[in-house]
């Protein structure tokens, strides 16, 4: 069974088409990497499979349903990673996860954050303000949305590799296969070469003039 | 109900509808505002108190009365295209804005002009007046609101809105001017006191009228024109419009 | 539901304390602008009594014009804006909250600094209790009607400007009635009429704002 797909989407940015009738379907326990040089369109893609901005063309369905009849379903079984992190600069990141919690309705009590902050190499950082963190530190706390939310089905991650060290990228990799094993599906972004060792499809998005 | 609308979603049918209506707005319009003009400012009798600056009334009011139309139909416009999801709405609702509000300038214009005989000043705080200046303000808001926008999609949603808050809030801003201005009543003699107009007065008026409104009409209709190839020049049916129309 | 809303609401309060200092900008804009009144016209108690409540307000207004980006501006900046909306939580009641956590961290401050212009002003007890109420009605619309033309330009670089030319314009019904509330107050006539009117706009506001600037970010997302 399909979890997402998206049927003929379009998409149109200042009157210039960066892709049409794209067509594609994804299944739990599935890797899809949505490939494609700058300025193919990519966050965009992902931007409207998350429901963010709408297509010009096409719709996108989630159970074979589109996601804005069962957008409540669908942002509970859905973890976004954009290029804004989402974390408030002004607050620390104790704060910013457990605002975020609230807000997904995800249980989780300030020890396990902290456990789990520990867990992503950030000890003794949690009550620093997250304007004072490094780029990749902030990458790392915005990425423990990964581990706190443990029943998505879906991960929509766009470039979520970038200003990660070796570590970080080798934490993120295994967290990715852990969830992939466990029937989660993932759609991701990326730059850097895909070294997953997991059978991946590929969506490529063509530069159009 | 609405099946009708829908293919003038699609640009190339909008481009060729304003194409079949274009000549009928101008040469109406033309006739109109000629023959209009002529019976106004030759033809009707002179006011007994005001002498000739009474006929400004032939621009000033036409002017006023479909500038606040203009915003209506901008707003109907933006309307259809957020609630249908229309692309060529928002075309429509961006070619009639500069139109109004260059019929609101009209209006201002002509109004303080004809307050320098009747005033003596060029300026006074009439009611009219001031709601016509706030509307100019709420047209110049929509405008440079899509300006601002790179994406002409998100601009004309985003102008949309704007011009529907600005729609709600017309009668709310022409009865509160009004009322502001009741409570200072200073030297103002309203200038619709006189309770009828004699018709050899009032029927140029309404030719002035139906002019102003087929001349808005034309005007737009050229704009979204416009609009419609600027926006679509990558496609081929405006390439193929645009090399038909430069032979000829 | 409402454990996401509570959670905006702390969130936001926890926030505006800590920009607190951006915060006393608009307010010290405010005082400022007033005083600079007297100077401008001359200090005859008379004629600061009659220009008054309209110095007030137009000053309230603009002030709060100062204030208003940054209602949307961090939120839209560093992405919580998206991860709010994919939260689930409806959009419209969020909204209304950091709409009511703005009114509450940068207007309340402004309404409890007016005794001080009133006395600038030379207002007498009654205007000033109109003046009051006018404001406690009053800037609650501002800020609702406000954040529809906030949401629109938040993803602009150079909304500033364009924020005051889309927004004075609508502002102009409510600037009349408060005024004229405040000059009922000095003849001693009754002014429940006024706020009644502007009572009725923020009612109005208060059913149809929230989707519009929910719509409104929405369109600055894509």
């Amino acid at each position: 069974m399909a979890l997402l797909r998206g049927q003929n989407l379009g998409c149109v940015k200042q009157d210039r088409t960066l892709f049409e009738m794209v067509n594609f379907s994804i299944e739990p326990s599935q890797l899809l990497y949505v490939r494609g040089q700058n300025g193919a369109g990519k966050t965009s893609l992902l931007r409207i499979l998350v429901g963010l901005s709408d297509p010009a063309a096409g719709h996108v369905e989630y159970k074979h349903q589109d996601i804005h009849t069962v957008s409540e379903q669908y942002f509970q079984d859905l973890v976004y990673f954009g290029h804004k992190l989402g974390l408030s600069l002004n607050l620390n990141a104790i704060e910013n996860l457990q605002f975020w919690c609230q807000l997904n309705q995800v249980n989780c009590t300030e020890t396990e954050l902290f456990e789990l902050l520990a867990e992503l190499g950030l000890v003794g950082l949690e009550d620093v303000p997250v304007s004072q963190l490094s780029a990749g530190q902030q990458r790392r706390v915005a990425l423990a949305r990964l581990w706190l939310k443990t029943d998505a089905k879906l991960w929509i991650l766009d470039e979520p590799f970038t200003a990660l060290d070796v570590q970080g990228i080798a934490l993120l990799r295994n967290k990715m296969i852990q969830h992939l094993s466990e029937g989660g599906a993932i759609i991701i972004t990326s730059h850097q070469t895909l070294d997953v060792d997991y059978p991946t499809s590929e969506l490529l998005l063509e530069y159009r003039i | 109900m609405w099946k009708w609308l829908h293919p003038y979603a699609k640009s190339e049918s909008t481009y060729r509808l304003c194409q079949t209506l274009l000549p009928w707005f101008s040469i109406s319009a033309a006739i109109t505002l000629i023959s209009g003009l002529i019976l106004g400012l030759m033809f009707a009798p002179a006011d007994y108190q005001q002498g000739d600056s009474f006929r400004i009334i032939y621009i000033h009011v036409p002017s006023a009365i479909t500038s606040m139309s203009a915003y209506a139909a901008m707003a109907v416009a933006a309307l259809i295209g957020l609630v249908w999801q229309i692309r060529t709405a928002y075309m429509a609702m961006i070619a009639i804005a500069p139109v109004g509000a260059m019929m609101t300038f009209i209006a201002l214009f002509t109004g303080a002009a004809w307050g320098k005989p009747m005033w003596g000043t060029w300026w006074v705080w009439d009611a009219r007046l001031t709601s016509e200046l706030v509307l100019l303000f709420l047209y110049l808001g929509v405008i440079s609101l899509y300006k601002s926008f790179d994406d002409k999609i998100q601009a004309g949603k985003a102008a949309g809105v704007m011009s529907l808050v600005g729609v709600i809030n017309l009668p709310i801003i022409h009865y509160s001017v009004e009322w502001w201005n009741t409570l200072h009543q200073g030297a103002t003699i309203s200038k619709f006191d006189k309770p009828s107009i004699a018709p050899e007065m009032f029927w140029p008026l309404m030719v002035n009228l139906l002019a102003a409104v087929l001349l808005i009409g034309a005007i737009t209709l050229k704009r979204l024109q416009n609009e419609l190839l600027r926006r679509e020049i990558h496609r081929p049916w405006a390439v193929k419009t645009l090399l038909k129309e430069g032979k000829s | 539901m409402t454990a996401s809303l509570l959670a905006v609401f702390k969130r936001d309060l926890a926030l505006a304390f800590r920009q607190r200092a951006e915060l006393l900008q608009p307010m010290m804009f405010f005082v400022l602008v007033i005083s600079l009144f007297p100077l401008g016209v001359g200090p005859g108690p008379e004629i600061l009594q009659k220009i008054g409540p309209g110095v007030i307000w137009v000053a309230a207004i603009l002030s709060s014009l100062l204030g208003m980006e940054r209602l949307f501006r961090d939120d839209f900046q560093d992405g919580t804006l998206e991860q709010i909306m994919l939260s689930g939580a409806s959009m419209p009641l969020v909204c209304v909250v950091k709409v009511a956590v703005h009114w509450l961290a940068s207007i309340v401050p402004l309404i409890l600094l007016s005794p001080l212009l009133g006395l600038f002003l030379n207002l007498t007890l009654e205007m000033y209790w109109a003046l009051l109420a006018t404001l406690l009605v009053g800037t609650p619309l501002l800020s609702l009607v406000g954040a529809v033309a906030v949401g629109l330009t938040v993803g602009l670089q150079k909304g500033g400007v364009l924020l005051a030319l889309l927004l004075l314009p609508v502002f102009v019904p409510l600037l009349i009635f408060a005024t004229a509330a405040v000059e009922a107050a000095s003849l001693q006539i009754s002014y429940s009429a006024h706020l009644g009117l502007i009572g009725a706009m923020l009612l109005f506001a208060l059913a149809l704002a929230p989707m519009a600037i929910a719509y409104a970010l929405k369109v600055s997302q894509s």
